[in-house]
């Protein structure tokens, strides 16, 4: 990347590694404040995991699309194949967290976990003010937001179960045979409607990710200005920078 | 996130009566092309397990043979002009979506077998479609026992391509995927052999009830 990362910095290890003046050159300079450098937002690990499910569920809506809409029946037809392709692509889409939960190397992503399960009074606040104000300067009201705002906990714990009732209903209409007729409706009255839903939702999060390119650049980079952080996640800034004396000292 | 599990269990249980009160939701939307989109609205997935929707040419022919005195083909307009059978059913997918009072005409299919005269031996059916790949079975009691027709109209019109046209099975009491589509024969046997997704795992007998209906229909 452009950014210079001063060697101090690499030496800290794992994520937290705060920066005097790795600043980016030439990406929207003007949002930026002086404090420069740059966090690690997302590690290694929460990268490869986020673009396998990115990429799952992108398989998992053209192949759905392709088995429920006729116009594309007609198109692509060959029923046995996509729906085994859109079958193995949900059985598969759990893996890619459940190893990186296996092992040391998910500690990042434990970490995040543990604080996208996490509520703050603050987030609750901002919650109920309906989330307007945000994190944006200028407006007088500046939230105490953590690394994620009370939208992508709530985005979290919403997918998280939205996932699991999909793959349930799914393996119900997969592996039918034990289940009674009325099940099976059921079951795919909620498939149907949730995957709808769940479309919708990550439409509106990949519109959320490409209108904040330095948000959706730290899911390719792994780094997030500090300028960034103190606009939209000043207590993880806090977190991060705060804890070791040296860390704030070369950040500020 | 167990909040989601919870609505999602609720779901499977009462998502049939939730299906049937979205469907009349939904009912004033009829033809503006969303409840096409919108599930539950109570319409047709069209299926269909080769590339695309295969096409019958003008030359089409439904042939009957295997263990039958008088072999023979009937061409769309010899159907039309035996007597019509007209049917009002649901179609149940086994996949759990189903339309209500779908019309069908066509012709009985143990009449239109009786007419090349089988043999006492020959009690099965096997069909087989101009897709090239699917196929299906039904013996000939149950042909009998369903009223299971030749259908050459659906919903008023003549059967679309979507739908299987020019003429396809419909076998009332069974999932759909007995009603085979885009008909091109039937050999009768003296074996049953599964058909295309029976030999992928669903049920040769694809009662919708799990038995034949106590009376017949």
């Amino acid at each position: 990347m452009a950014g210079t990362h001063p060697p101090g910095a690499a030496s800290r290890p794992g994520r937290g590694a705060a920066a005097r003046s790795g600043h980016p050159a030439g990406t929207g300079a003007a949002e930026r404040d002086s404090a420069g450098g740059w966090l690690l937002r997302f590690d290694r690990v929460e990268r490869v995991v986020h673009w396998l499910n990115a990429s799952l569920f992108a398989l998992l809506v053209l192949t759905g699309a392709a088995l429920y809409l006729t116009p594309l029946q007609s198109l692509i037809g060959r029923r046995e194949l996509v729906e085994t392709v859109h079958v193995y692509a949900g059985m598969a889409l759990p893996l890619p967290v459940l190893a990186a939960l296996s092992g040391s190397w998910g500690r990042g992503l434990r970490a995040d976990l543990a604080r996208i399960n996490r509520w703050s009074a603050e987030d609750r606040r901002w919650l109920r003010s309906g989330g307007r104000g945000g994190a944006r300067r200028g407006t007088g009201v500046r939230w105490r937001l953590g690394k994620f705002n009370p939208g992508q906990k709530l985005n979290a714990a919403f997918s998280a179960g939205a996932g699991l009732v999909m793959l349930g209903t799914g393996c119900l209409l997969r592996w039918y045979r034990p289940f009674p007729l009325d099940w099976r409706v059921g079951a795919t009255f909620v498939h149907n409607w949730l995957a709808l839903l769940f479309v919708v939702v990550v439409a509106g999060h990949v519109i959320l990710a490409v209108s904040d390119r330095d948000a959706m650049g730290s899911m390719l980079t792994g780094r997030i200005d500090v300028s960034w952080a103190a606009t939209h996640a000043p207590a993880w800034l806090d977190e991060e920078v705060g804890t070791g004396a040296p860390a704030r000292e070369r950040s500020r | 996130m167990l909040g989601m599990l919870a609505l999602g269990a609720a779901g499977v249980v009462v998502g049939p009566s939730l299906e049937q009160g979205v469907s009349a939701a939904l009912e004033p939307l009829q033809g503006s092309g969303l409840t096409g989109v919108l599930p539950g609205g109570g319409g047709f997935i069209e299926y269909t397990v080769v590339a695309g929707f295969p096409a019958a040419g003008r030359d089409y022919r439904l042939r009957v043979d295997g263990l039958v005195g008088a072999p023979a083909s009937f061409s769309l307009d010899d159907l039309e002009a035996m007597p019509a059978v007209h049917l009002d059913r649901t179609f149940q997918c086994v996949t759990g979506w189903s339309v209500p009072d779908v019309h069908w005409v066509g012709v009985r299919l143990s009449d239109l077998v009786e007419r090349t005269r089988p043999e006492p031996t020959g009690t099965v059916l096997h069909f087989t479609s101009f897709d090239g790949v699917y196929t299906e079975t039904l013996t000939r009691s149950q042909a009998e026992q369903t009223g299971a027709l030749v259908a050459y109209r659906m919903l008023g019109a003549p059967l679309t391509r979507g739908h299987g046209g020019p003429v396809r099975l419909y076998v009332p009491e069974m999932f759909g995927y007995k009603s085979i589509k885009w008909l091109s024969s039937i050999t009768v046997t003296d074996r049953v052999e599964p058909g295309y997704w029976e030999r992928n795992g669903y049920p040769v007998d694809a009662w919708i009830d799990g038995h034949p209906p106590t009376t017949a229909s």
